[in-house]
């Protein structure tokens, strides 16, 4: 799941102020479940910035709205009669949906609300963390199932690096050392030997060089 | 609105296993308390969401109070903590408004405890009385 985090009030109001009326626009989806941009989220950051505006003699309206999901056209339709009446939208969406409404509706302002900050997932009540960086080809499954891209503070497809100490990545001591978990989890399902085999660089190609990816599926084309 | 004659609106969300019953046994013991507190009662403050307090401040309450079991005695075993975490929260959303905070509280009371919650409502007063009214309802003019 995509996880994200509200920008500060001060930061937003600066990016709106010079708009008189404001659709504060939520996603249903990931930023609902990761509580940066839902139904809730709106409703307290709407609010905020009603207060913070009158409390600066600045004349915002804010108009508050939550569809399904900002990142898929058949979604945003619900939101078109009250992304018009606006004169700008504030979205709580990820940054794919922040982007699906600006191609969209090609002649409004369209502002993103969160920060949007890895694809990770709920590791206890408030806390999330991150676990895949979108590489573009996984290689997880030589790793027992944890992720030496996102998770080894050096990337490293061949670790550890020598500097953990006991089960502490040596980068931060807050973190566990990726790979102490790789090798422990590899242990525990019976395929340590893959670590015997020394790994070739990471093709990067599939990842983040040659600007954004697009995938094709024939099968499912008209 | 003139300072002098400013009396503070304050809304209280009342646990019902606690605050509120201590508030009745404030009526029943005769003990007085300001009758500046629009006291609303919930099933447990961990019903309450940060949306309540902005809602409640955004119209115009001047201060809010939220009243819940001592930390430890939840009849739902933690909702007055998870209340905790949200107040202060909303308490960090006021101060990036440029709002006080003080406009916003938490205690915790028993349903024995008439006379603190009295007295915390008397405090809740005056220090919203200092503050004086929301500036959310002075129409935006932030007061200096
Ligand atoms: S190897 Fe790449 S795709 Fe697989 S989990 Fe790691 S970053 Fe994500
Ligand atoms: S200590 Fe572990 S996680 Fe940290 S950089 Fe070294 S191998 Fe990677």
């Amino acid at each position: 799941m995509i996880i994200a985090q509200r920008k500060n009030i001060p930061d937003l109001l600066a990016i709106v102020k010079d708009h008189k009326k404001l659709l504060v626009l939520g996603c249903g989806t990931c930023v609902t479940v990761c509580l940066a941009g839902g139904v809730r989220e709106v409703s307290i950051i709407a609010s905020a910035l009603r207060m913070s505006a009158k409390l600066k003699g600045l004349p915002l309206e804010v108009e508050e709205l939550t569809i399904e999901r900002q990142c898929d056209n058949v979604f945003l339709e619900q939101a078109a009669d009250a992304i018009k009446r606006n004169d700008a939208v504030l979205s709580l969406g990820c940054g794919a949906g922040v982007q699906a409404i600006a191609e969209r509706y090609t002649n409004k302002p369209v502002y993103a609300g969160l920060d949007t900050a890895f694809i990770g997932i709920l590791e206890e009540r408030g806390v999330w963390t991150e676990k895949c960086a979108a590489c573009g080809a996984c290689v997880l499954h030589e790793y027992g199932g944890i992720c030496p891209v996102t998770r080894c503070a050096k990337h490293m497809l061949n670790g550890p690096c020598s500097g953990s100490r006991e089960d502490r990545c040596e980068v931060n001591p807050e973190r566990q050392c990726a790979w102490q978990l790789i090798y422990k989890r590899l242990k525990d399902i019976g395929q340590l030997d893959r670590l015997k085999k020394i790994k070739p660089p990471k093709n990067w190609n599939r990842s983040q060089s040659g600007g954004y990816r697009t995938i094709i599926r024939e099968d499912h084309r008209v | 609105m003139k300072q002098e004659n400013f009396e503070p609106k304050i809304l209280a969300f009342c646990c019902h296993y606690c605050a509120y019953s201590s508030a009745d046994l404030a009526g029943s013991m005769r003990i007085q308390y300001p009758p500046n507190v629009r006291i609303i009662r919930t099933p447990c403050t961990g019903r309450l969401e940060t949306e309540y307090f902005m809602k409640a401040l955004e119209n115009g309450a001047d201060g809010v109070l939220v009243a819940g079991c001592l930390e430890g005695g939840c009849h739902f075993v933690e909702g007055n903590l998870c209340a905790k975490r949200r107040v202060n929260y909303t308490r960090e959303i006021l101060e990036e408004i440029g709002m006080e905070k003080e406009r916003l509280r938490m205690v915790n009371v028993s349903a024995a405890m008439a006379r603190p919650l009295a007295d915390t409502i008397i405090d809740m007063v005056e220090t919203v009385r200092k503050l004086g009214p929301s500036p959310i309802r002075q129409n935006g003019s932030l007061k200096k």
